[in-house]
């Protein structure tokens, strides 16, 4: 059985960091990632990071504006550690190699992001997360001797031993198809969000939400699953991504007729106001019929000098030529705003730990929660490091102080059963996989999306009900042992409808509207009620609720305008 | 919607065949991707079809593949695009001029696992780890951070902008030729360091680039990585950028790279066109005329080149004697050498890197400079400072 004292799950930004960090502290460290480790999602964070670092700049700047954008449901206390360490992080980057911009002095330079009272965006072009996974990478390379890197392996079930403390995880070898399971002292969740679970979104098709479905299933609680952030710049159709950076360089937002109608809605920040409201007064826009005929509208990135379109914001250009045929420095471009982020996840506190000793969860995965009802743009590549270097150093402190205990072989024939059932399904039994989850997608995006209403909400939870059904003899066509990413796929969406249930309960359960959720039948904020989190627990009718506090320090709630 | 045939090169490992083709019929819009059609079959039809995808916007570098010979990422290819190069290729040697199928093949220069799955570790990841691919700074980090020229930063954000999809590797010739060659997204990643002021290593590196005789001078210059791909990093240009720092550095390597590329900066100086009686000799033994004194090396590798001249001869890839003997090479006709003089003068003084990150697109150019003369004050002050 092959054993390390800190196992990630996940090799994204979170997960690279967690396992240098516990690298650091002298634990041997595996990590485990379903691609390989630079393919992760973490790539597409285009505009940069967040960090008070300029002279005149200060953390409780970056602090409130965190806390107002997450409409009073980020955790004052976790809020305030990341502001707090986040100037030192970006050095630490800095130092590592990441070639973030410098202003004429040779300095760190910064650009404009929403909701952001300061332009303290630290960023590499608009490939600010590529840059900084790839010199991650660089460094789990560097530290080979210590970090044991498991690529391409996929994860099917976290293992709890009979003190109910993690133990270690069932994964799946995709090169071969042979199980293993793996033996930890601590274990660490670093899987991305669930965004495949709307159609269409910004995110890969590797973001199922792995990492909550399988703390759920041992009892995890989970949190704020309800607050799913629309992106106000995405493609229509295939949902791509257009980064905030555009807005922060200028661009301007445009009805059908022209106007920069984020006058109306935001008089002060105009285009740069937080996301859930940008996105808002879009969707207004559309669905009151000053958008264009498909549903969108515009995005004008022409009144950006363009040699600074060409030094910052060169990946948008290529998007733009290669998947919309727009030239974005000559034309305004089409966009919407469309499915982009997991607010909530597994509930974590500040040094990353779950309800489950041994089990961590770091990053998109995981709920803090720092970002509450809203993330603020450039604060989720912050988030991913401070939080997994965080949780990396807890695990490996854990790590040295418990026996830990080996994990029961059991569960490794339980999952072999889940797989030998999967490939038992004869075709034509049941719907394809891929019908199924795009039916989930679709249903998701229409009901559960930038406005909600009760009606709606119920109607996709039907759907996600009826849909975990017919997965159940949903059926694949390759049954072999070497790269079946159909089976994969079989898994993948269990774990999707897992995720796309919680967040319907949830949707459900907050009747009014703060941040991400936006209630038409409650369309107030009310904090008397409602200034609380939604948790959710797995029994057997499904996800049970309960609510804890939002820990508030020194910002007391206000009427939120930008 | 538009129906394409795609033709997919598969290889199923447990089916106890070899690879073979299959063609598939898929409707969509022209502008989707050609990642987009076979989802479409993985979904429709066949799920066992395996192709490595995740992000679907040319950001993952998981799809690299070849598409109608050419390799590049299934998803950043419109499928209306790869139908008209299949036709175009087709109809140039008298086939069909449209309708034809689009030809979907695994990535080359690695081995194939299964259907467009390539093996990208024993080749592409361990050619990585080749090159130290980690920053190597000097003695203790500063307080705060390094304090670098931005252009420095811009610079090397062309091999940074590289998302290691591998599509630069399976369209490499040198690598077809020498599968030890380090190859075009290694040495790529290389310049990242060795462009990086923060790098205390940077002439042990271009040692180690320059002296391995599957290093920088094993690129035959030929495009193909620049036309591959994705991301415009232009892997070529970036070992042309660690040549000319070894040659600055006065590295010399086994395969006198260094100088065979000098010779012909030397010679076309000279006499305008490429006076192959001087190669050798320029190549092998700079200045032996006026110094007399040959390296043992270059005496080795002369002699070394004599039976490849006599090749050449036989082959008639070489095809007069004449062109051998020294002093019989034509001149320019009237003035054009000075011509070509003041070329290499207009060069020298303007010693510019094209960096698409600096500069944008070719024809953007004058664009650009026409608006900087408009608005003087957004240009940089250190573009204007340099030499």
């Amino acid at each position: 059985m092959p054993s390390h004292d800190v196992l990630v799950i996940g090799a994204g930004l979170a997960g690279q960091r967690a396992a240098l960090a516990a690298a650091e502290e002298g634990v041997s460290v595996g990590i485990i990632s379903k691609v390989h480790p630079v393919r992760s999602h973490s790539n597409a964070a285009q505009g940069g990071i967040n960090a008070a670092l300029n002279p005149g700049d200060s953390w409780e700047s970056h602090a409130f504006d965190t806390i107002k954008g997450s409409d009073y449901l980020g955790d004052q206390d976790a809020i305030e550690i990341m502001t707090r360490e986040a100037p030192e992080e970006i050095l630490h980057l800095e130092h590592l190699g990441v070639t973030f911009h410098r202003n004429e002095e040779g300095k760190l330079g910064t650009r404009a992001f929403g909701g952001a009272s300061a332009a303290r965006t630290y960023y590499v072009a608009d490939i600010t997360g590529q840059a900084i996974m790839h010199v991650l990478y660089e460094q789990l390379m560097k530290y080979s001797d210590q970090i044991s890197r498991y690529e391409e392996w996929f994860s099917t079930a976290l293992a709890i031993d009979e003190n109910g403390e993690c133990c270690g995880v069932v994964t799946r070898n995709v090169a071969d198809g042979s199980m293993e399971l793996f033996q930890a002292k601590s274990v660490i969740l670093a899987c991305g969000g669930n965004g495949q679970v709307w159609k269409p979104t910004t995110n890969a098709l590797i973001c199922t939400g792995d990492g909550i479905a399988m703390a759920y299933r041992v009892g995890a609680k989970l949190m704020d699953m309800e607050m799913i952030q629309y992106h106000p710049t995405t493609l229509a159709g295939k949902g791509f991504l257009i980064t905030e950076g555009a807005r922060g360089e200028g661009a301007h937002l445009l009805n059908a007729k022209g106007e920069r109608f984020m006058e109306t809605y935001a008089p002060n920040k105009m285009e740069l106001a937080s996301r859930d409201v940008v996105s808002r007064a879009e969707q207004t826009e559309i669905n009151e019929g000053r958008g264009f005929p498909d549903g969108t509208v515009a995005l004008d990135i022409t009144v950006v000098p363009k040699k600074r379109v060409h030094e910052a914001l060169r990946e948008i250009v290529l998007v733009g030529r290669d998947f919309a045929g727009v030239d974005i420095t000559r034309e305004p471009i089409h966009i919407k705003p469309g499915n982009h982020y997991t607010m909530g996840g597994v509930k974590t506190d500040v040094d990353g730990r779950t309800d489950i000793p041994g089990l961590y969860a770091a990053g998109e995965t995981a709920c803090v929660s720092v970002h509450g009802g809203n993330r603020l743009g450039a604060n989720s590549l912050l988030d991913t490091l401070i939080f997994g270097r965080r949780s990396g150093a807890d695990a490996a402190a854990r790590a040295k102080r418990v026996e830990g205990s080996r994990p029961s072989p059991k569960i490794l024939e339980d999952e072999d059963a889940m797989i030998a059932d999967i490939n038992s399904r004869a075709k034509g039994s049941g719907r394809r996989v891929s019908e199924i989850k795009l039916e989930l997608g679709q249903a998701m995006d229409a009901k559960v999306a930038v406005f909600r209403d009760e009606a709606g909400i119920t109607e996709a939870l039907e759907t996600v009900r009826r849909l975990k059904e017919e997965a159940k003899s949903a059926y694949i066509d390759d049954h072999g042992t070497v790269f079946n990413q159909d089976l994969l796929g079989a898994i993948e969406l269990g774990y999707m409808l897992d995720n796309a249930e919680c967040t319907c309960i949830a949707a459900l359960e907050r009747k009014e509207s703060r941040g991400a959720q936006y209630r038409t039948d409650f369309p107030d904020r009310n904090d008397d009620e409602w200034l609380k989190h939604i948790d959710l627990e797995q029994t057997d009718d499904g996800p049970e609720i309960s609510y804890s506090e939002v820990t508030i320090t020194q910002w007391e709630p206000e009427a939120r305008t930008y | 919607m538009a129906e394409y045939t795609i033709k997919v090169r598969r290889f199923q490992p447990e089916n106890g065949q070899g690879p073979y083709w299959e063609e598939f019929n898929v409707d969509l819009e022209p502008s989707l991707s050609v990642l987009d059609g076979l989802l479409q079959v993985k979904d429709r039809d066949d799920g066992s079809l395996s192709v490595r995808c995740s992000c679907r916007a040319a950001i993952c570098g998981s799809c690299g593949m070849k598409i109608n010979g050419q390799s590049g990422l299934g998803c950043k290819t419109q499928i209306g695009e790869a139908q008209e190069l299949a036709d175009k290729k087709a109809s140039a040697v008298g086939g069909d001029t449209n309708g034809n199928t689009i030809v979907i093949e695994p990535m080359g220069n690695m081995p194939v696992i299964k259907d467009l799955i390539t093996d990208m570790e024993s080749t592409h990841w361990t050619k990585i780890r080749r090159v130290t691919p980690w920053l190597l700074p000097h003695g203790e980090a500063p307080e705060r951070e390094y304090i670098v020229e931005p252009e420095s930063m811009l610079d090397i954000t062309q091999s940074m902008a590289c998302i290691q999809c591998g599509a630069c590797v399976s369209s490499c010739l040198s690598m077809e030729a020498d599968p030890d060659f380090i190859g075009p997204a290694a040495l790529a990643k290389a310049y990242r360091f060795v462009g990086d002021p923060r790098d205390a290593e940077t002439v042990e590196r271009l040692h180690d680039l320059a002296e391995d005789p599957h290093g920088i001078y094993d690129c035959t210059h030929c495009f193909s990585c620049v036309d591959a791909c994705p991301k415009d990093v232009a892997p070529m240009d970036q070992i042309m950028r660690l040549r000319r720092k070894a040659g600055e550095e006065g590295i010399q390597d086994p395969n006198a790279g260094h100088d065979h590329e000098m010779a012909f900066v030397k010679i076309i100086e000279k006499k305008g066109t490429l006076d192959e009686s001087m190669l050798l000799q320029e190549s092998f033994a700079p200045g032996i005329k006026g110094k007399l004194k040959p390296s043992k090396l270059a005496i080795r590798e002369m002699l070394g080149a004599i039976p490849i001249g006599i090749r050449g001869i036989r082959t008639g890839k070489m095809r007069s004697l004449r062109k051998l003997i020294p002093g019989l090479h034509h001149e320019l006709p009237g003035t054009a050498q000075d011509e070509v003089k003041a070329i290499y003068k207009h060069a020298e003084e303007h010693n510019e890197e094209f960096n698409l990150y600096i500069k944008g697109d070719e024809g953007e150019l004058a664009e650009i400079e026409a608006e900087e003369k408009l608005e003087p004050a957004a240009a940089p002050a250190s573009e204007e400072a340099s030499p």
